[in-house]
């Protein structure tokens, strides 16, 4: 009964430390874009609160607080309620299966630096990115409003489209490594290579169909202004409007967890085998690499057009990515890489 | 009880609630968030039996990539509201009576034989793994698991064709 207890608590508090460390993230990772954006548009960005303006995420925080909440008269209340809430839960439980380094000794318990590691881990990514639409998709409906409507069912088109582009480019690196479990890959690319070296196109399959999953610039469709009003989340006020963000940026965060995981060899690193708690560091390290070019991408490239975004998902990436994994099976079989 | 037959009886109360709320409810989009519910609350069920590839593909394929297209549809014709008119007819109390004779048959077999379960061994491990299941798949049920994609193929490829036709009639 006691190693139950323990074991509770010891999940308990790796959710807590996780779930908190993701809403930081998400708050800084703001402050990250704002800051290089104004960078790259020879701006100096957000610089007065706090020094280097580090308070700013706090500013806007306590402001959205303070925001009057509506609810138009017409929506549907208890789904807009709750369309913002969904969106942010399959965000913040995505990144249970990923590991952030091996068990090391505490208190004489071996504790293991991952919430779950199960055997179908990449099934598990790929089914609770499937449910994440939903969030988006109600917001717009339950708005009632033809904008909010439309951004809406952009979203779950583009969000079906790429998600197939998306689920076979983890194929290449789940046959490499010949399991599904997140750290049974992370362990085959110590003793090989990075997969981003084995798997270049799957890599770059899978960063464009995550950009569309998250919807990034040049994949922000939903929420295009110039067409939409704000898309699905024009009705949507303060704190609900918040979580709206949070969820795009804890996504944002998730998404270049698992693209480090299964190309940039997850925790991974130098000295790793010596001193496991450097792991999440360079797991850190890789995700803000990702989160940088995913910034860059966004002040450098305009929106695709509607119809464009979905030809390139069916006509290019979609065989690509079954190209890739052809290919991938190929080389395996020839050089008995498996 | 075990924790394995509460969680089961919580389950099982969800899973009936939100079958009932998916027939019950006057707007298409609820009767669709009721089935997406019930078809994760399904998923698992499966995670209990120890199948836990089979809770994963049912949540992305059911719960995720058609329910999605389900709503799609619900809210691309904007048909969430039930017309008035009855469209079944006949069919309703023909569903009521067949009901009742599932309902007596069950009750019948319920209360005569009790103990007509065979004891079941308990599954072995790795049972239900990713491995296990390609291994079967590709081996025992080779057959099967190809005229399927065959005919998954020949839906797609019909899809397709019937897209275009209607492009060229116009």
């Amino acid at each position: 009964m006691d190693e139950n207890i323990a074991l509770i608590i010891e999940w308990v508090l790796k959710a807590v430390i996780l779930a908190f460390g993701l809403i930081t993230g998400f708050a800084y990772t703001t402050y990250y874009e704002r800051k290089l954006l104004a960078r790259i548009q020879i701006r100096i960005g957000p610089n007065r609160a706090g020094p280097f303006g580090l308070l700013q995420p706090a500013a806007d925080g306590i402001k959205l607080f303070f925001k009057e909440e509506l609810i138009p008269a017409q929506a549907y209340k208890f789904i807009f309620v709750i369309a913002p809430i969904l969106t942010m839960v399959p965000a913040l439980v995505i990144l249970a299966v990923i590991p952030w380094g091996e068990s090391f000794e505490l208190f004489g318990r071996q504790i293991a630096l991952s919430m779950a590691d199960i055997n179908v881990g990449v099934l598990y990514i790929l089914s609770v990115a499937s449910i994440s639409v939903y969030g988006i998709v109600l917001a717009g409906w339950s708005s009632n409003n033809k904008y909010a409507m439309m951004g809406g069912l952009r979203s779950t088109a583009q969000m079906i489209s790429y998600e197939l582009a998306l689920g076979l480019s983890f194929v290449g690196p789940l046959m490499l490594a010949g399991s599904m479990s997140m750290l049974d890959i992370v362990r085959a690319q110590q003793e090989t290579a990075w997969y981003i070296f084995y798997q270049p196109l799957g890599a770059l399959i899978f960063y464009i169909a995550m950009l569309a999953e998250v919807n990034r610039a040049p994949f922000d469709m939903p929420e295009a202004e110039q067409e939409l009003a704000a898309g699905f989340h024009t009705e949507y006020s303060g704190m609900k409007f918040a979580l709206f963000t949070m969820g795009e940026y804890v996504k944002m965060i998730a998404v270049s967890v698992i693209f480090s995981t299964l190309f940039l060899g997850g925790f991974d690193g130098p000295a790793i085998d010596r001193f496991v708690l450097l792991g999440p560091l360079y797991l850190v390290l890789k995700v803000a690499a990702c989160l940088f070019v995913m910034i860059w991408v966004r002040a450098t490239l305009p929106r695709l057009r509607y119809d464009r975004l979905m030809a390139f998902g069916w006509k290019l990436l979609l065989p690509a990515a079954l190209f890739n994994i052809f290919i991938t099976a190929v080389l395996i079989l020839l050089f008995d890489l498996g | 009880m075990t924790p394995d037959v509460i969680l089961f009886l919580i389950l099982a109360v969800v899973a009936i609630a939100s079958a009932l709320g998916m027939l019950l409810s006057k707007n298409a989009v609820y009767s669709a968030l009721y089935l997406i519910l019930n078809l994760a609350t399904i998923a698992v069920f499966y995670l209990l039996l120890g199948a836990p590839f089979i809770a994963m593909v049912q949540v992305t394929v059911y719960a995720g990539a058609i329910m999605v297209l389900f709503l799609f549809v619900i809210m691309l014709l904007g048909a969430e509201q039930l017309r008035r008119a009855r469209t079944l007819g006949w069919q309703q109390p023909v569903a009521v009576v067949l009901a009742v004779v599932l309902v007596a048959e069950a009750t019948y077999i319920i209360f005569t034989k009790t103990s007509s379960l065979p004891d079941i061994e308990a599954a072995e491990a790795g049972f239900g793994s990713p491995q296990a299941i390609g291994e079967l798949l590709f081996n025992q049920y080779l057959l099967p698991f190809e005229i399927t994609s065959v005919l998954l193929l020949v839906a797609m490829i019909g899809a397709i064709v019937m897209t275009r036709d209607g492009k060229k009639k116009e």
